[in-house]
């Protein structure tokens, strides 16, 4: 995974509260490998029955604004997969699911949050359309239409994004002390291991 | 002298390997749960030519994909492509398998405390949001991504800020007809469904203590519906009578050292909590959903929310739950006709809620059809030496193999669209259990009540001189 300090982009609203992950990508595009690409599958039913739905007015938006709790509900990562195969690089909400704004950033995705007025107010600007939109990792900013919002991000979080890192990586580093303390626990708390299988 | 701690605070320390600058920790994972929808993970330890760390720590389980009738002959080559992909990952890193044909498979968040890979004091992760589950046990049980499921497999450890606390003490009794399913659409419906978000939530208070093993795994499993990813219960006795000879559950000397261990996981008379909530367990009654996000819940004596008193935004949501479920504003929501009934899934397939709606069932005909999915296949010849399984059977209804069906929608099992659903799942999203299907969440026994009357209603009436 590749980091990032800043993008521009084109900003799209899409004024629901609780897209839930069996939204962003239901469940039954799951079993299709990550090289067949997951673009196609963003928020797939919503999309097909309505018309004139924001993102396919606007093909080219990366950043996407929506309502409170967005991105709730199971821990399925091909709901990230989804909206960085169709080209976002960031999601600005009020509120995130904690398991998709954590697999969000391991997958390069900034989950954004910002005060609901300021999203209120980003959503009544963008209306139907798209605007340009530049999002400063470093400095917490999103600068649109003139306007500049700060916004909050886990500091950890924030350095995994610009550095790309790989947290498989950064552990490997501590592999002595993942060994000590597992030889530590195994002594002091021997119960943690499975017993031994005895018949059911 | 040492600070009082919370239950996450000493489940927390016993984890922590290190915390670097920025104030993430890095814990120990004591048991790793993977199932068919850990196959990105799989594949991304390919791609970086590594082993899965501690097989002995590693249990796959199919269930997400698992067919519900015929397994002999899966003609649907993606679903038989998902459990194959398990099986040769179990193979290639060696794990224990809890395979299709295993008489041990099931739901994953039921096949680890029924085996007693669930254990107080542990760490459990599994990708799959409800590993809440676990923590009813005293554990620290969480939902992980593919990508961090990777990490697990490949470093047996998780990388994880640690959580605000949150305490939800329900005191008083729970009225008959009333479960842990109601308590948490409960403060789910009360507190919103990103209500407890960043926290973890620890359940305390008599009706807590008063609930079953499999009543405070129901509790703990629906913290996620409520933003939460942690949900847990300090062990007792009732947990330890739970585990006392489960097949992965310590023996002899062993499991003595384990209670003595476990009977300090509580939380000290006077730690602080972050945010604290009181529910009054006599307050709460039958609470099924009406739209399509958990807390969009009431009584069943409740009615539909109108849009028309609401504020803006408000309204919008509720008149888009509203078409979507195709009710009508201001009506009670009792008596709404159902199409179908399901009972299973990881929140209310264990034998108890198999035993509450077959006392709602017996010697009664379903109007509706139904599917009955036990939460394992243990479960299921449970239910059968018990003989649950002529009640559903003789009710009409359909009593089918194990695994997660028509919660997920992922195994073939479906409701189609338009139709609507009395489930005790846990997710009444927009096409959650089938494209445009409408579902409403509710306990066992307001599934068996549903299927009766083939209307959303009160069961208790239908208890009365039952024992549920």
């Amino acid at each position: 995974m590749r980091g990032w300090d800043q993008h521009e982009g084109h900003a799209v609203a899409l004024p629901i509260e609780n897209i839930d992950t069996d939204q962003l990508i239901p469940a039954r595009f799951m079993s299709t490998p990550r090289s067949e690409g997951y673009g196609r599958f963003l928020l797939h039913d919503l999309r097909e029955g309505a018309q004139d739905f924001p993102l396919d007015r606007h093909p080219e938006a990366s950043v996407l604004v929506a309502r409170r709790n967005f991105g709730s509900g199971s821990s399925r990562e091909a709901a990230v997969y989804a909206l960085v195969d169709a080209g976002f690089r960031v999601v600005i909400a009020p509120s995130f699911g904690d398991i998709f704004a954590g697999n969000a950033v391991n997958n390069g995705l900034l989950p954004a949050a910002l005060p609901e007025d300021m999203v209120d107010q980003m959503i009544r600007s963008l209306g139907d359309g798209a605007a340009p939109v530049r999002v400063d990792l470093e400095a917490g900013l999103i600068r649109m239409g003139g306007a500049e919002h700060r916004f909050d991000l886990d500091p950890t979080w924030g350095l995994k994004l610009r550095n790309g890192w790989d947290d498989i990586d950064l552990t490997a580093q501590h592999s002595d002390a993942i060994a000590q303390f597992a030889e530590r626990r195994a002594t002091r708390f021997p119960w943690a291991w499975p017993g031994a299988k005895r018949s059911v | 002298m040492i600070a009082p701690q919370t239950l996450l605070d000493k489940l927390w320390k016993a984890h922590e390997i290190r915390r670097d600058a920025e104030g993430v920790s890095l814990l120990w994972v004591d048991r790793h749960l993977v199932h068919e929808g850990s196959h990105h993970a799989f594949a991304r330890l390919k791609e970086r030519g590594q082993r899965v760390y501690a097989p002995e720590l590693t249990f796959a389980v199919v269930d997400h994909y698992a067919p519900t009738r015929n397994r002999d002959t899966i003609a649907a080559p993606d679903i038989r492509r998902m459990i194959d992909t398990l099986d040769g990952n179990a193979q290639t890193h060696g794990l224990e398998i809890f395979g299709l044909r295993d008489p041990r498979q099931g739901i994953v968040h039921v096949v680890g405390p029924e085996q007693g890979l669930t254990l107080p004091g542990l760490l459990i992760n599994c990708g799959d949001s409800h590993t809440s589950t676990h923590g009813a046990f005293g554990a620290l049980g969480f939902g992980i991504g593919a990508t961090q499921v990777a990490h697990v497999l490949a470093t047996q450890t998780i990388p994880q800020r640690k959580p605000r606390a949150m305490r939800i003490t329900i005191d008083g009794r729970l009225a008959p007809g009333v479960s842990a399913k109601d308590v948490a659409l409960g403060w789910i419906a009360r507190l919103g469904t990103s209500g407890a978000t960043g926290h973890a939530i620890e359940y305390a208070g008599s009706a807590v203590r008063a609930l079953s093993m499999e009543g405070r795994m129901t509790l703990c499993n629906l913290s996620i519906e409520g933003g939460a990813r942690f949900g847990m219960v300090a062990p007792d006795e009732t947990t330890f009578a739970y585990l006392k000879g489960r097949p992965y559950a310590p023996g002899g000397a062993a499991w003595d050292a384990a209670v003595d261990d476990w009977r300090g996981l509580v939380t000290d008379a006077e730690a602080r909590f972050d945010r604290e909530v009181r529910l009054d367990a006599a307050e709460i009654a039958p609470t099924v959903t009406w739209g399509t996000a958990p807390d969009q819940a009431l009584p069943i004596d409740g009615t539909v929310p109108d849009p028309a008193g609401l504020p803006d935004a408000e309204a919008a949501k509720v008149r888009a739950a509203l078409d979507y479920m195709g009710l009508a504003p201001g009506r009670p929501i009792a008596g709404t006709p159902v199409d179908q009934v399901f009972l299973g899934s990881c929140t209310n397939a264990r034998i108890e809620d198999l035993r509450a709606a077959a006392a709602v069932l017996a010697g009664r005909q379903a109007k509706v059809p139904g599917l009955v999915s036990p939460g394992s296949m243990i479960v299921r010849k449970q239910a059968e030496d018990e003989g649950l399984d002529r009640i559903f059977i003789e009710a009409g209804l359909d009593w089918v193999a194990s695994g997660c069906s028509l919660c997920v929608g992922m195994n073939g099992d479906l409701v189609a669209p338009g139709k609507r659903c009395a489930s005790s799942t846990n997710r009444n999203f927009r096409g959650r259990q089938g494209r445009g299907a409408r579902t409403h969440l509710m306990s066992p026994v307001m599934v068996a009540a549903a299927a009766v009357t083939g209307t959303l209603c009160d069961a208790r009436p239908l208890l009365k001189d039952r024992a549920a």
